[in-house]
């Protein structure tokens, strides 16, 4: 044997065909189809058996053909692309339940009216419900971020490394653990203390959301202003630009997108929030889009009351489900789409403000 | 308005650690000032020194009189904003700001300080300074591109157009060809003698034959040892420097048998 001869198949394995995937995918389903119906088994139980001997079998066809390297790597790739899947089944689960059952009753009348008067087998509507919870969320937004913005840049451009930036830090630390009933009750005794017991309002609910905003405020945008590389600010004190205006017209401007998407995100996450709304704003079936009195409904309170006292169901009729059921799961759905809308915004804004490379 | 610059034993500190020791020198206006040594001998320290951006740095201070125009810059009394507006100063490394144009670049000194000015004026400042910078005829078609988008040689002349369109005193340089192509250096050498003739020019170069080609005198910087503060070895006209050297240090630095 001559080393010419040799020195390919030392380069060249043999490869499992390109269909080959297709092959054992198709195998796995029909083997486990076909055991999952000898034994009697639901559709889901024989997806999950598919998936598995899907996952056991290419990287053992692999070892025979292709040796062990390549049938690690398959089995790995496999590990991942599953746990992928296994991830993304609650959420699609999720999605699928709440579009099937709130999607029907999402209709004009329902995004147009209040629960004003509203009984027994009438149908009622979310406006009140919207309406609050965009006045409240706004309100908590316009508190939360100025002052995490500015406690950011405390942080980053004037603090850094002082002992008064440790303490903010782990102190920002620490309430991003505050469980939000906390914050709910916070901002309750903080109303009771200047307007009486019984004091309900949209503004309480205001505060303790931006009380659980701050700190996400906070972290993403010094993480954004951290991005910023010092070189910038070197050029612009350079050019005799003061501190402030650096930070304000080079610093900012630069860390805008991240900043901005930072603060959508935080909106998200606070606006599911039910607890700490139900203790401050309370719940109401009018419109009020008054801040600072009166009961306001936001739709997390209004789902929880919507499911807490459903109503009876209606005589004679074949429905099983008192019809709060159906308007909770509606307002479900409208309040997933917000959120989805929200986060589409920031992944925009972020897209939009980018520093342009022009390339 | 070319200024120059006096050094009176000047040291430099980061905290407690001396980085430069007992610097003298003058500055001549309207000509080229080179300095010259190892890494890390404090050359670009000391340069930095020059227009209060070594205090940028946190912990970091100087002790000594820098004089320009009979004051000195470490006065209390004065406002190192005012100081930064009157010495400029270009990087090592390009850094044109992300979010702005090229014509919003250049004008970066003007705008970000607020100063006004009507559309006719900041379209003179913007074609004077590019053509300065030498940058011209390379951008007028897109001045209202990112800057970003330029070659790197590009983006350093526009940082030197940014810098001259503020009309300072004084440029410092702190090694601008480092990260350059020769050709891209050729045309900030070009640059550098335009200037000279109306802004006092101080350069930090790694590059020997740099120092010797631009400037008009030259300063060796060197360490006594490893940890030890750098301080300035010689300082005399940049031929004499190159011919005949004061120091046997110097000459075995520059004619390559260092160490």
């Amino acid at each position: 044997m001559n080393a010419v001869a040799v020195a390919p198949s030392t380069l060249a394995h043999p490869r499992l065909p390109r269909w080959a995937p297709l092959v054992v995918a198709v195998a796995a389903l029909a083997v486990g189809a076909l055991l999952g119906l000898i034994l009697g088994w639901g559709p889901v139980a024989i997806v999950l058996l598919s998936g598995l001997l899907y996952v056991v079998a290419l990287p053992a066809w692999s070892r025979v053909l292709e040796g062990r390297r390549a049938a690690t790597d398959r089995l790995m790739t496999n590990l991942v692309w599953g746990a992928f899947a296994v991830v993304c089944v609650p959420l699609l689960w999720l999605l699928w339940n709440v579009v099937q059952k709130g999607a029907p009753h999402v209709t004009v009348h329902f995004l147009t009216t209040s629960m004003r008067g509203v009984f027994g087998s009438m149908e009622g509507g979310i406006l009140h419900a919207i309406q609050g919870t965009v006045i409240v969320t706004l309100a908590a937004t316009v508190i939360a971020v100025p002052i995490g913005l500015m406690t950011a840049i405390y942080l980053i451009e004037y603090g850094r490394g002082s002992r008064l930036a440790k303490v903010i830090t782990f102190l920002v630390d620490v309430m991003t653990g505050i469980p939000s009933i906390v914050a709910g009750l916070f901002a309750l005794s903080l109303l009771v203390l200047f307007f009486g017991p019984a004091f309900r309002a949209g503004i309480g609910g205001a505060i303790a959301l931006a009380l659980l905003m701050t700190p996400t405020v906070v972290r993403s945008a010094e993480e954004m202003l951290r991005l910023v590389p010092s070189d910038l600010r070197e050029a612009s004190f350079a050019l005799g630009v003061p501190k402030w205006r650096t930070i304000l017209k080079v610093v900012m401007p630069t860390a805008i997108g991240g900043i901005v998407t930072g603060v959508v995100l935080a909106i998200s996450r606070v606006i599911g929030e039910t607890a700490p709304l139900l203790v401050t704003a309370g719940y109401n079936d009018s419109m009020n889009g008054n801040l600072f009195s009166g009961r306001m409904t936001t739709l997390p309170v209004y789902i929880f009351n919507q499911y807490k006292t459903p109503g009876a169901v209606p005589l004679g009729a074949h429905a099983a489900d008192p019809p709060g059921y159906a308007r909770a799961w509606a307002a479900a759905l409208v309040l997933i789409v917000i959120v989805m809308i929200l986060n589409l915004i920031a992944r925009i804004i972020g897209k939009i403000f980018a520093p342009k490379t022009g390339r | 308005m070319a200024k120059s610059i006096d050094v009176q034993d000047l040291d430099i500190f980061y905290g407690d650690f001396k980085a430069v020791e007992g610097v003298s020198m003058t500055i001549k206006a309207k000509s080229v000032t080179a300095f010259i040594g190892p890494s890390g001998c404090g050359k670009s320290t000391f340069l930095r020194s020059l227009n209060r951006m070594h205090e940028v740095i946190p912990g970091a201070r100087v002790e000594g009189k820098v004089m320009v125009d009979g004051m000195s810059l470490y006065d209390p009394i004065v406002d190192p904003v005012e100081v930064r507006r009157r010495i400029g100063m270009v990087f090592q490394r390009p850094n044109p700001f992300p979010t702005m144009s090229i014509y919003e670049n250049v004008l970066a000194g003007n705008r970000l300080n607020n100063k006004r000015m009507p559309k006719s004026e900041a379209d003179d400042v913007v074609e004077k300074s590019l053509r300065g910078a030498n940058l011209w005829n390379e951008v007028k078609d897109r001045l209202g591109k990112p800057g970003m988008g330029l070659s790197g040689g590009q983006q350093q002349r526009l940082c030197i157009a940014r810098a001259i369109a503020v009309e300072p005193e004084v440029l410092l340089m702190d090694e601008p060809c480092s990260a350059l192509d020769p050709i891209s250096t050729a045309a900030v050498e070009d640059l550098i003698h335009d200037l000279k003739s109306s802004y006092t020019i101080v350069i930090v170069t790694h590059n020997m034959q740099q120092a010797a080609r631009v400037s008009d005198d030259t300063g060796f910087f060197n360490l006594k040892a490893a940890g030890k503060p750098g301080h300035l070895v010689e300082f005399n006209p940049t031929k004499q420097m190159f011919t005949n050297p004061d120091s046997p240090d110097t000459e075995a630095y520059i004619s390559g048998r260092f160490g």
